[in-house]
């Protein structure tokens, strides 16, 4: 199992990577905190980590440490628009349920 | 669920806890706001993907106000409710309302409010409310992009916005739920879009050409401090003035006459307008146009011509330019860089003119019209504590003195012009009369010595002194700014610890140009001011000396003194009180002097004299 980008993400974290000018890639994991349990972290990585499970999909570098992926395994990351707000979804198969907003989710 | 932004390394935010924020470029003509999203800039569109907010609303008696290019459209047809260009009146008095009032459409409620009212539809409203409404829709239109409830606000002022302007502005975020980060000067910011502050240290000149307006400033880049040197513009010249140009070239060509009806005159500024703006692309433009007699008139306007028809209008730009270089007390080769706003520095001919005058290539790769709300936005994402500390803390300086009436009316400066903000002063200063039990702190802002010559800002009373001798109590008064420039006051007796406070609500009325002129002023007076104020320092201290005299003369003075002394004491003193009024300093002083030696031997006795009374029955070891 692995980690997947849909095209439209891929593109945006491109464009987002080239504007800053630095980083090697996308960092994708979990951490505790939130109203229900787990929060999702997505930032721009500077570097990799010995540890780091790496992914490439379409030309672009996922990142994620080997504690994260067991929650992550099998998850895609999509680039959508609702209405006038844009931003990166996670459709993680391993959530059982999340908060109200889903900002916040549990395995 | 949510949708996600990418977040600096280690800066992921806890859910819920996003600090959402954007920057709000406030125009006359036109508003934006812009925010940072995965670490990129942008501007935020409306359902229809227009960026631009026309900064009009228009009122009516049964629905809510309704902002924007509707209530553009319907400027036509209802001119009264529909509010347009409503910054000109951030902040102004009546009387300065007046003075615009033959270019202002709407109707004043009459009253002698402070603040001046329009009557529409929908009752009275004042500016900062229309500004409110503006704000308003820009923050929903925010918190739908942004996908949640802004944390704090950035928005921008012109650079010669006084401190009435900014707190309507601030008063007006307020209305509309934004917490205001900053208020920022809109050259500070289109510099800040372009990265500048990041640059090297040195004076840049920020060009603003816009719909209706024009401004140049010149500012100084100092360790990551942008100072803004000088101000100078025209609040009535930018692109409409272009249309109209162009539109009389259309009647002359076409021989249409000067009193056409309104619907010919708009649809001939609206192709003027489109001829403008093709001309940015292609040489030449074919145009085509109805006469009233239903004939039409065909004919084609090159980019040549069109320079000549706009190129008087560049000229008078090109004169606050040259102002504001003087005043700055800057020459044209120590500019590092120009940056361009404004819609109409789009045009090519401008740019090329700008470029040639100020010799620097202009900066334009930052769309003109959204380079302000962009600066904006970044400031305002450093400041909600979104970027990793990188050490970018804007800051900025006031613009005039800042200080106090004293004795006399004489004005001393707490903090001087150009002290960057936020800043906190205290001074200590102290009664004048014996057993005084009250002091009025009266702020004033300006570069002159005296009182009428400065802006009066607000005025409020520290009471309850416990009654001293002149001279022994001790008030401290701090004058605080915060980062929007925004002044506080407090007074504190130490020994008592009384304390009195005030915000300055300044009272509104300062136009565009009287900052300048303020400064201008100071420069051109500072001699004579000089001389008044050494004056006014003789008079209060002639005035001290004679007052403490007197108190003393009637308690023992008729045991101490002989008539004859006596005489000698109180002609001295009237020659005091006359060279008092009649204002030579020289005069004051030796007729001072010669009071001081008339009655030293009667001070040598009533010291002595005091001395015995404190030593009577006393023993020597005691004071030892």
């Amino acid at each position: 199992m692995a980690i997947t980008l849909t095209q439209a993400a891929a593109d945006r974290v491109k464009t987002f990577l080239a504007n800053r000018g630095t980083g090697v890639g996308l960092r994708l994991g979990v951490r505790t905190s939130g109203c229900s349990g787990m929060a999702y972290v997505i930032e721009f990585a500077d570097e990799v980590d010995a540890n780091d499970n790496v992914f490439e999909e379409h030309g672009v570098k996922v990142l994620v440490d080997p504690k994260s992926l067991v929650y992550l395994e099998g998850t895609e990351l999509d680039y959508t628009r609702e209405g006038l707000n844009e931003g990166f979804r996670f459709n993680n198969p391993n959530v059982k349920d999340s908060c109200g907003c889903g900002e916040s989710f549990n395995v | 669920m949510a949708l996600l932004q990418i977040s600096e390394p280690g800066r992921s935010t806890l859910p819920h806890q996003h600090r959402l924020a954007a920057g709000i470029d406030l125009g006359t003509t036109n508003s934006l706001v812009a925010t940072v999203r995965s670490g990129q800039v942008q501007t935020l569109a409306d359902e229809q993907g227009r960026h631009l907010l026309p900064s009009v609303v228009r009122y009516s008696a049964d629905r809510a106000p309704v902002v924007g290019y509707a209530a553009d459209a319907a400027g036509a047809v209802d001119p009264l409710n529909t509010i347009a260009s409503i910054k000109r009146l951030m902040g102004r008095g009546i009387a300065d309302i007046q003075r615009l009032g033959t270019r202002l459409p709407y109707e004043f409620v009459d009253g002698d409010a402070a603040v001046p009212r329009l009557c529409t539809a929908a009752g009275e409203v004042t500016a900062v409310e229309v500004s409110a409404e503006i704000l308003t829709v820009l923050r929903r239109r925010a918190e739908a992009g942004l996908g949640g409830e802004l944390t704090g606000v950035v928005i921008t002022v012109p650079a010669y916005f006084d401190d009435a302007q900014r707190q309507a502005t601030k008063d007006a975020a307020r209305l509309a739920g934004l917490n205001v980060l900053r208020l920022l000067n809109e050259p500070t910011a289109a510099a800040l879009a372009y990265g500048l502050d990041r640059g090297s240290e040195g004076v840049i000149a920020v060009y603003d050409l816009g719909g209706g307006t024009f401004d140049i400033s010149i500012l100084r880049l100092t360790r990551g401090v942008f100072e803004v040197l000088a101000t100078a513009g025209d609040s009535a010249l930018g692109g409409d003035d272009m249309d109209r140009a162009i539109a009389q070239w259309i009647m002359a060509q076409a021989d249409i006459a000067e009193d056409s009806d309104h619907a010919q005159m708009r649809r001939l500024l609206h192709d003027a307008r489109a001829a403008k703006e093709a001309l940015t692309a292609v040489d030449e433009v074919p145009l085509s146009v109805q006469r009233m007699d239903g004939s039409r008139w065909q004919g084609v306007l090159s980019r040549d011509r069109f320079n000549e028809i706009i190129d008087p209008l560049i000229k008078r730009t090109l004169s606050p330019c040259r102002r504001a270089l003087r005043d700055a007390g800057v020459s044209v080769d120590e500019i590092l860089d120009v940056v361009m706003v404004g819609g109409s520095t789009r045009v090519p001919r401008v740019r090329e003119k700008v470029g040639e005058f100020l010799g620097r290539l202009p900066l334009v790769e930052i769309d003109p019209d959204r380079v302000v709300a962009i600066g904006a936005a970044l400031q305002a994402d450093v400041l909600a504590g979104n970027k990793a500390g990188d050490g970018m803390l804007l800051l900025d300086v006031i613009p005039l003195s800042l200080g106090l009436e004293t004795m006399g009316g004489l004005v001393e400066k707490l903090i001087p012009r150009n002290t960057t903000i936020p800043v906190a002063r205290a001074q200590e200063f102290t009664t004048y009369k014996d057993g005084q039990t009250a002091m009025t702190i009266h702020v004033l802002q300006g570069e002159r010595e005296t009182v009428d010559a400065c802006r009066s800002l607000a005025r409020f009373a520290l009471r309850e002194i416990p009654a001293m001798v002149a001279g022994a109590a001790r008030v401290r008064v701090t004058f605080q700014v915060d980062a929007d420039g925004l002044l506080s006051v407090s007074a504190t007796e130490q020994a008592s610890g009384v304390h009195a406070s005030i915000e300055v609500k300044p009272s509104y009325g300062l136009t565009d140009g009287e900052i300048e002129q303020m400064l201008r002023d100071s420069m051109a007076h500072a001699d004579e001011d000089m001389q008044a104020r050494r004056l006014r320092e003789q008079q209060v201290e002639a005035d001290r000396v004679m007052e403490a005299l007197t108190a003393a003369l009637s308690t023992d003075g008729q045991q101490l003194l002989s008539s004859d002394e006596r005489a000698v004491i109180d002609h001295a003193m009237a020659d005091l009180a006359e060279k008092r009024r009649s204002g030579n300093v020289q005069g004051i002083k030796q007729a001072m002097l010669a009071l001081e030696k008339s009655c030293a031997g009667y001070v040598e006795r009533r010291m002595n004299r005091n001395i015995q009374a404190a030593m009577t029955g006393r023993k020597v070891q005691e004071f030892e």
